[in-house]
């Protein structure tokens, strides 16, 4: 059977390598991107790789009341959907974020609104189909609150609770929820910076979603040491977390 | 996708520091606006300095790895310039498609192929990998974005072709894939024991065989000097039997090892294995297309065995006239100093005129060996070799070079004031400088 297939923030380097192993098996894929032109070039590439049909849709994070509309659109363009991922975001400036409370409020919004406004219609979609997966794109961040990124870390963590509940809410209908927890990924974007062995690359990034979403897993971190580097963390009492610089 | 590469060449010497790298990833962005000048930087398999920019910026383009078409029934492909051949390879085999030409190593982007104007076994009758390209886009400092082809600024494309990425940044590119039944070849191979059998060989095996090229013992001296092994293929028929299996997951050089492991009793006792393990008589075997293509994609890594301090090819091509009394010469004085490696290659090229201005393949006898860095001495056996190939009205090949001349350069490359036109202003690679006698 083909899959189906939205992924929303279509142009990040690991929802296209995700996309490029989907296409590979011949998937129906409806890419959500800000910027439509990157995601044609994508959608191009996607079809010389096999997919059996590819659709874009411009879609804007920043932009209120636009998901419900998004999500109307890519189930009919594929019929339904097996799988939706959700990977757009941004990385917040933590310092501008501390001086600004509007800042704040916005970075919460894109990483945080923006994604509940899409997975409300889609659970109630898929939980009336009874089946789909829902993955989402969260962050290390989110596992505790650090100095240096707790406004991106809040916004990942509550996402990780409300995923937590949703999944709780869909086991019956049969839907599954994962959240992915990436932690450093060689996107492009950082590849003159100096890399150590915590550096994964996209597509191994993407190779770990794609399993887990075929396994049905609820909780992802990729590569899988990190759940232990996160176990670590989140362990370390206040008293000496407060010292560290983290 | 990206890997987790340094900016390095793939000799590893010389050793250059660019001031920045910049990670292209969509094809409709502009140019990064930088300091100082730019060069495209693909895969890194480029040898000597014709892919560093020292002091400059490199623009990476591994990012650009998207497809734009493929057409299954006619194979004509289109795709961006940071797309690795492997890449086509694994898309297009399955379906009878392979590359109309290939290098020694599939893990070299598409611009690359184009930039260094890349040749293979099938040079004497498919000439260049620039002779294959039906199209490209050109994305100029000026803003510009240029369709070339033979057919369309056809100068500008000239230029391109072998253009060391001087003249702009390639986006994507089109050309023609060529038929194949399935991913075997036939081939023949047939020890010679000196120079003048190779020459036998390559007369005459080349109108039969698709693909040719010799491996050369450049330790032997003597009645043995230019002794060697001539490999002869074809693409299999269709009812090929006996068909190989593909190669399984490569290994890989894990480390760098602290020192070169290349010494000279254990490359003499090598080559001496290699060459007696052929046969006297011609032998002939059906065999997967990566091993026949690429022996050395096979070992992850393999440069690393030359160790820290790097290692220099040396590639020339002279003339067919005194192509037998030049290699001759050249094979002598490299048996001479001990110094050569196990990587050496011969063979003769076609005569198809060249597709770019600064194209290296020519009608001729090239000569291709590996040399691990030691300094003055590699140095000096250099300049014995570069008198030798000035004297046979030669050149040197600079996707592989470390080392020559601007004046070399200049008598390789006639055709460089032609190509002066057509520079990029806000391009240049260390290459570049070098040769043209500026400041490295």
């Amino acid at each position: 059977m083909t899959l189906r297939v939205l992924i929303v923030g279509a142009t990040s380097a690991i929802a296209e390598a995700l996309a490029r192993r989907y296409a590979a098996q011949g998937a129906t894929l409806f890419l959500a991107a800000r910027h439509t032109g990157r995601a044609e070039a994508i959608a191009d590439d996607l079809r010389v790789r096999g997919a059996a049909m590819v659709a874009v849709g411009a879609y804007d994070a920043t932009v209120p009341d636009r998901a419900e509309a998004l999500v109307a659109a890519a189930w009919e363009a594929l019929g339904g959907l097996d799988v939706a991922l959700i990977a757009h975001g941004s990385l917040p400036d933590q310092a501008a974020c501390a001086a600004s409370a509007a800042l704040t409020r916005r970075e919460l919004e894109v990483n945080l609104i923006s994604v509940i406004d899409l997975l409300t219609p889609l659970a109630n979609r898929m939980q009336s189909a009874g089946c789909g997966t829902l993955a989402v794109i969260g962050s290390v961040a989110g596992d505790r609150g650090r100095q240096s990124n707790y406004v991106y870390g809040a916004a990942k963590g509550a996402l990780a609770i409300f995923l937590q509940g949703l999944a709780h809410r869909l086991a019956p209908a049969g839907v599954r929820v994962l959240t992915i927890k990436p932690g450093f990924v060689d996107t492009p974007m950082t590849a003159a910076f100096p890399k150590g062995p915590l550096w994964a690359s996209p597509d191994r990034v993407a190779r770990d979603i794609q399993r887990a979403i075929g396994r049905g897993a609820r909780v992802l971190y990729t590569p899988w040491f990190w759940r232990w580097i996160m176990l670590v963390i989140t362990l370390v009492p206040a008293a000496i977390f407060h010292r560290t610089r983290l | 996708m990206a890997a987790l590469t340094p900016y390095q060449s793939w000799g590893r010497y010389p050793r250059a520091s660019p001031v920045g790298v910049r990670s292209l990833r969509f094809r409709d962005q502009p140019l990064p606006r930088v300091a100082g000048n730019v060069l495209p930087f693909g895969n890194g398999r480029s040898y000597g300095d014709s892919c560093l920019n020292n002091g400059g910026t490199l623009l990476a383009t591994r990012g650009l790895d998207r497809f734009l078409a493929f057409d299954p029934g006619t194979g004509l492909i289109r795709c961006e310039a940071g797309v690795l051949l492997s890449e086509i390879l694994s898309l297009t085999v399955g379906g009878g498609w392979f590359l109309p030409v290939t290098p020694g190593t599939r893990y070299v982007t598409v611009g690359g192929a184009i930039a260094n104007d890349v040749h293979g076994k099938n040079h004497h009758l498919a000439g260049t990998f620039g002779h294959q390209v039906t199209r490209l886009e050109l994305l100029r400092s000026s803003g510009e974005r240029l369709h070339c082809g033979p057919t369309e600024r056809a100068d500008l494309f000239a230029a391109t072709i072998g253009g060391l990425g001087l003249t702009g940044l390639i986006t994507w590119a089109e050309f023609r894939l060529k038929r194949i039944a399935n991913p075997y070849v036939q081939v023949e191979r047939t020890r010679f024991d000196h120079l003048d059998g190779f020459f036998e060989l390559a007369l005459g095996a080349d109108r039969e065989h698709e693909y040719t090229v010799a491996w050369i013992d450049c330790l032997a001296s003597g009645r043995r000097l230019g002794r060697g092994i001539y490999m002869a293929g074809n693409h299999a028929a269709p009812t090929c039997e006996g068909a190989p299996r593909p190669p399984g997951r490569a290994p890989s050089i894990p480390f760098d090892p602290p020192l070169s492991l290349i010494a000279a009793p254990s490359l003499r006792a090598f080559n001496g294995i290699f060459y007696h393990k052929q046969p006297r008589r011609p032998t002939t075997g059906v065999e997967h297309y990566a091993p026949f293509f690429y022996p050395l994609d096979g070992i992850g890594q393999w440069n690393r065995i030359y160790g820290p301090k790097g290692f220099l090819q040396y590639q020339s091509v002279v003339p067919l006239a005194v192509g037998r009394d030049a290699t001759r010469a050249m094979l002598e004085c490299i048996a001479g100093s001990g110094q050569g490696s196990f990587l050496s290659v011969l063979k003769v090229f076609g005569d198809r005129p060249a597709a770019g201005l600064l194209s290296f393949p020519r009608p001729g006898v090239t000569l291709a060996l590996d040399f691990p860095y030691k300094g003055r001495a590699t140095l000096r056996l250099f300049e014995t070799l570069d008198t030798l190939v000035a004297q046979a009205g030669g050149a040197i090949y600079p996707a592989k070079d470390a080392h020559m001349s601007p004046r070399l350069f200049a008598a390789g490359y006639p055709r460089i004031d032609e190509f002066r036109r057509h520079l990029d202003p806000a391009f240049s690679s260390s290459f570049w400088r070098r040769v043209t006698g500026e400041a490295p």
